[in-house]
């Protein structure tokens, strides 16, 4: 017995096999940038600002790409909360006026943390409730998923419109978060590097999340297989719905951020994210975090310094990109793999 | 000889045959039983828009795939026609090249995103048309020296097409027949040909492979049949046809811009025309188009009254505002996804089939 | 014979519109290991499937340990105490082993001295521990699944066919195993391979067109070669 089980254990020596390469096309990317665009500072303002927009994209798509992978669920509407969660932040910044124009770095910071905590309490109870009416008698049937979470969209917008008026609402950034901080030659706005630490510190949480939790273990296991780890005992469906919260939750804190980011609101704000958010997740390949992550800052990044190259070419940069990714693996960069 | 025009798929239903003739013989007399421009556009808008929905049902309810490109093959054509009489001068030939140079760029980018994309999962498809297609709206308003950006193209059409060309001195009716008229008829009768040419398609064993694929592509495949050749082949049909609707609507405003031709909210009426009027049936296209495009235009009137009446009560005010009808048909969207998914033409056939079932 | 563990009655389950169980009546009773044996198509996998609640039968009932399961949600019926290593084995091929075996273990935390067992005959396991499962050969997945419907005691666990595919030397070490866990579990072991599986069982049953046509003392049929034959004819020679 024992020696046919020493040589099963020595047999076949797995290859640790890491897909490193599309870790690299990020800093590969940036480089390859550097003398195009020519001068130092301003490719250091390129890429910053690159990787702010790609950090609130990815808040924004992480939550749509682990719905999809846990539950084969495409939720079109995510856009809407988006849309909701911006909207939400402005029952904070609006009323306390105050504190956003105050100058003090702890009263601004307390105001946006006090909108961000409420908009994703409320786009979290949204996405509970969206879940419980709007996806659950649709599981499996994707194109009856695609309608219904489309006109749940709709729906949603137009409730923004009766609810909030069809007005655009300006919404100002706070005092302290104005303007840049000058370091040499290049100017790095302060708002971007909040939003870039807002991203990271999400995209840590959730890494930490994925492989450090039973919770997260779980939701890779149901990523990969669904109807064993119902096998072994859990239900899938409460993991479903707690994702799908924190889903929408992490879609309503993009959508704060975006809205003090464009510092104008408008009801289509998610909608028009959409397209983007879709694109992020095909590059990352469905289902994937880590891949989306690597998307949102790829798409960011190439919208940025093609703006700056090609201004022209910037308005198809992202497709482009899609297109380039896709032929060079169909399946995204990360697929997943499933049952 | 009707069921011959109508390939053999009759409306089966009294109430649908009813109404079918309502809203043909509306279509047929407009400018003769209704007054004044504004009706006789909405006329011509419920034929294109016929041609459009029909044409994305050929996709959507016959073969299960979800395509948010469709307005951009609708832009194609009114592009195509608008850049060509712009750049050409208003003659026929010129409507003739916009068309056929439209149904080739057309053809090509339905082929391509077809081959790229059908292969993979519905929801796939979705996604990509939606990035293809907002790209392309993108790109129109932006590249303004060619397309005339945001404010769009104003052009020409041949002199029999023009409002203030008179074919004959009297008038008919009351009616003069002037260019306005001519070219209405020109709408009607292309959608008439058209739809009927729809009708026939799906009716046909190609129609039929289709809705095998709709029901299990895996047996489907296992039958023999190539799933992605046919989808692919449906796909370019169905983008053919909404270029031509694009280039009917061109000739019938005399514009194309990104906002009429090109935008998400074309796509939203469609989609919810179509699962409304019932997917899968082509005559859902009919009754949906014309309810959807009299409601657009007469039952915002009706929800302004009701908001104005209601002006003291600041949230359902807001509620029934006329700009928030599409609130309303969002929740009917989404019920009728639930509950009736064959919608209206379903729901009257159902009807009929449960009358017929309970004869002895 | 001992008191019976699962009691499957007049079983009959649908999948989309095929009728793949015509009416089963299963009885597995406590401790030791049943076999199913059966071709290809007779219901087998089903069987496992419908007990687990993946699928669920339109008439019949299935009961386990006192209590009626017929309609109960996998996630109970996994609770009840029944583990299942699918066909497909269900790996979760991004976690590492240490990973799989943690979800398995529903306490919280895996067991050292059950662990050091399993060890035992499993001695792959302890080496790619912190391998990315998916990483492992056929054999080495196959023990992962295995390791995971015992990493806790359970009152009975399906196997469906852990042998399908695997070479013949690691067939030998799965024989080894099994003998192992016999002495504490209960089995029920589906099969194709009648040698792998004529040594272990102790009852075994056969299906056929999705009816269990055959059921009875494993040491009886294994000493009668014409109702072998005549019972699971092709397949028994296929595979010898």
């Amino acid at each position: 017995m024992t020696t046919t089980q020493m040589t099963l254990a020595d047999a076949e020596l797995p290859k640790v096999r890491v897909d490193i390469l599309p870790l690299l096309i990020v800093p590969v990317l940036a480089l390859l940038m550097l003398p195009l665009v020519g001068s130092f500072p301003t490719w250091v303002t390129l890429t910053v600002a690159g990787l702010a927009m790609g950090m609130m994209v990815f808040m924004m798509a992480s939550g749509l790409t682990l719905i999809f992978g846990l539950m084969d669920v495409l939720n079109f509407g995510h856009g809407a909360f988006v849309s909701v969660g911006a909207f939400t932040g402005t029952l904070v910044l609006l009323p306390m006026k105050n504190w956003v124009e105050a100058d003090s770095v702890l009263m601004n910071l307390s105001v946006v943390g006090l909108a961000i905590v409420l908009a994703m309490v409320v786009t979290g109870l949204l996405g509970w409730a969206f879940e419980r009416i709007i996806i659950r008698p649709v599981y499996g049937l994707h194109l009856k998923q695609i309608l219904i979470t489309m006109g749940g969209m709709i729906v949603a917008e137009q409730l923004i419109h009766v609810i909030w008026g069809a007005e655009q609402i300006p919404l100002p950034l706070p005092e302290t978060f104005r303007g840049a901080f000058i370091i040499g030659d290049a100017a790095l706005e302060k708002y971007r590097l909040i939003a870039v630490c807002v991203g990271l510190t999400v995209f840590i949480t959730m890494f930490l999340v994925l492989n450090r939790t039973k919770v997260g273990l779980l939701i890779r296991a149901g990523v990969e297989n669904g109807e064993m780890v119902e096998a072994l005992g859990y239900r899938i469906r409460r993991l479903f719905v707690g994702v799908f919260m924190a889903g929408s939750a992490l879609a309503g804190l993009g959508g704060v951020m975006w809205g003090l980011y464009k510092e104008t609101l408008t009801a289509a704000i998610g909608g028009e994210m959409t397209v983007l958010v879709f694109i992020v997740i095909i590059i990352g390949g469905l289902g994937s975090v880590g891949g989306c992550f690597i998307g949102a800052m790829l798409v960011a990044l190439v919208a940025n310094y093609a703006g700056f190259l090609a201004p022209k070419l910037a308005l198809v940069s992202d497709i482009l990109l899609m297109v380039t990714i896709l032929l060079w693996r169909p399946q995204g960069l990360y697929p997943v793999a499933k049952r | 000889m009707l069921r011959t025009l109508l390939s053999g798929d009759l409306p089966r239903s009294r109430m649908l045959s009813a109404t079918l003739l309502v809203v043909f013989i509306g279509l047929a007399l407009a400018p003769f039983v209704v007054s004044g421009a504004r009706s006789l556009n909405v006329a011509a808008t419920i034929c294109v828009f016929v041609v459009l929905v029909a044409s994305y049902d050929l996709l959507l309810g016959y073969t299960g795939v979800v395509s948010f490109a469709h307005t951009m093959f609708y832009g194609i054509g009114a592009y195509g026609v608008g850049l060509a009489l712009t750049g050409m001068g208003p003659s026929w030939t010129a409507i003739a090249v916009g068309t056929v140079g439209a149904l080739l760029v057309s053809l090509v980018l339905a082929l391509v995103i077809g081959l790229f994309s059908l292969r993979v999962r519905a929801i796939f498809y979705a996604m990509i048309t939606l990035a293809v297609a907002s790209a392309f709206a993108v790109l129109a308003s932006q590249l303004s020296d060619f397309t005339g950006g945001e404010d769009g193209l104003t052009f020409k059409v041949p002199e029999l097409l023009q409002p203030s060309f008179h074919l004959l001195e009297a008038t008919i009716m009351g009616r003069a027949i002037d260019g306005k008229l001519i070219t209405y008829y020109l709408l009607f009768f292309s959608a008439l040909g058209l739809f009927l040419f729809m009708l026939r398609i799906v009716n046909s064993p190609f129609g039929r492979v289709l809705q095998a694929i709709r029901e299990n592509d895996f047996r489907a495949e296992a039958l023999g049949y190539r799933t992605v050749i046919y989808r692919t082949l449906a796909n370019c049909l169905s983008a053919l046809i909404a270029t031509l609707a694009g280039v009917l609507m061109a000739l019938w405003l005399r514009y194309v811009g990104p906002k009429t031709m090109l935008s998400f909210e074309i796509m939203t009426d469609i989609l919810l025309i179509v699962v409304i009027g019932g997917m899968g049936t082509i005559y859902g296209a009919l009754i949906g188009s014309a309810l959807f495009i009299l409601a657009q235009n007469y039952l915002q009137v009706l929800m302004g009254q009701t908001s104005a009446a209601l002006s003291g009560v600041p949230f359902l005010a807001n509620l029934f505002h006329p700009d928030r009808w599409l609130l309303w048909l969002g929740v009917l969207f989404v019920l009728s996804v639930y509950f009736f998914p064959t919608g209206i033409v379903g729901k009257l056939r159902a009807g009929t089939l449960a009358k017929v079932d309970r004869r002895p | 014979m001992s008191e019976t563990l699962l009691q499957l009655t007049g079983v009959h389950t649908h999948i989309g519109e095929y009728h793949i169980l015509q009416g089963v009546d299963l009885t597995v009773p406590k401790d030791g290991i049943t076999v199913l044996l059966g071709r290809n198509g007779a219901g087998k996998t089903t069987t496992l499937r419908t007990i687990m609640g993946l699928w669920h039968a339109s008439r019949g009932s299935v009961s386990f340990n006192g209590s009626d399961i017929t309609q109960a949600p996998t996630p109970d019926i996994s609770c009840a105490g029944i583990a299942y290593v699918p066909e497909s084995m269900g790996i979760f091929s991004d976690l590492t082993v240490r990973e799989n075996l943690y979800l398995a273990a529903r306490q919280g935390e895996i067991d050292e001295k059950r662990l050091e067992w399993i060890f035992g005959f499993f001695a792959a396991l302890k080496k790619f521990w912190n391998q990315p499962a998916g990483t492992l050969s056929g054999g080495q997945k196959q023990m992962v699944a295995i390791a995971r419907a015992i990493v806790e005691p359970r009152k009975l666990i399906l196997i469906d066919e852990p042998t399908k595919g695997l070479a013949p030397a690691i067939i030998q070490g799965m024989i080894a195993a099994f003998r192992e866990l016999k002495a504490t579990e209960t089995i029920l072991l589906v099969e194709q391979n009648f040698n792998f599986v004529c040594s272990l069982g102790d009852t075994v049953a056969v299906m056929d067109g999705g009816r269990i046509v055959h059921s009875g003392m494993m040491s009886e049929l294994a000493e009668n070669r014409d109702r072998q034959h005549k019972l699971l004819g092709l397949s028994l020679d296929s595979h010898q």
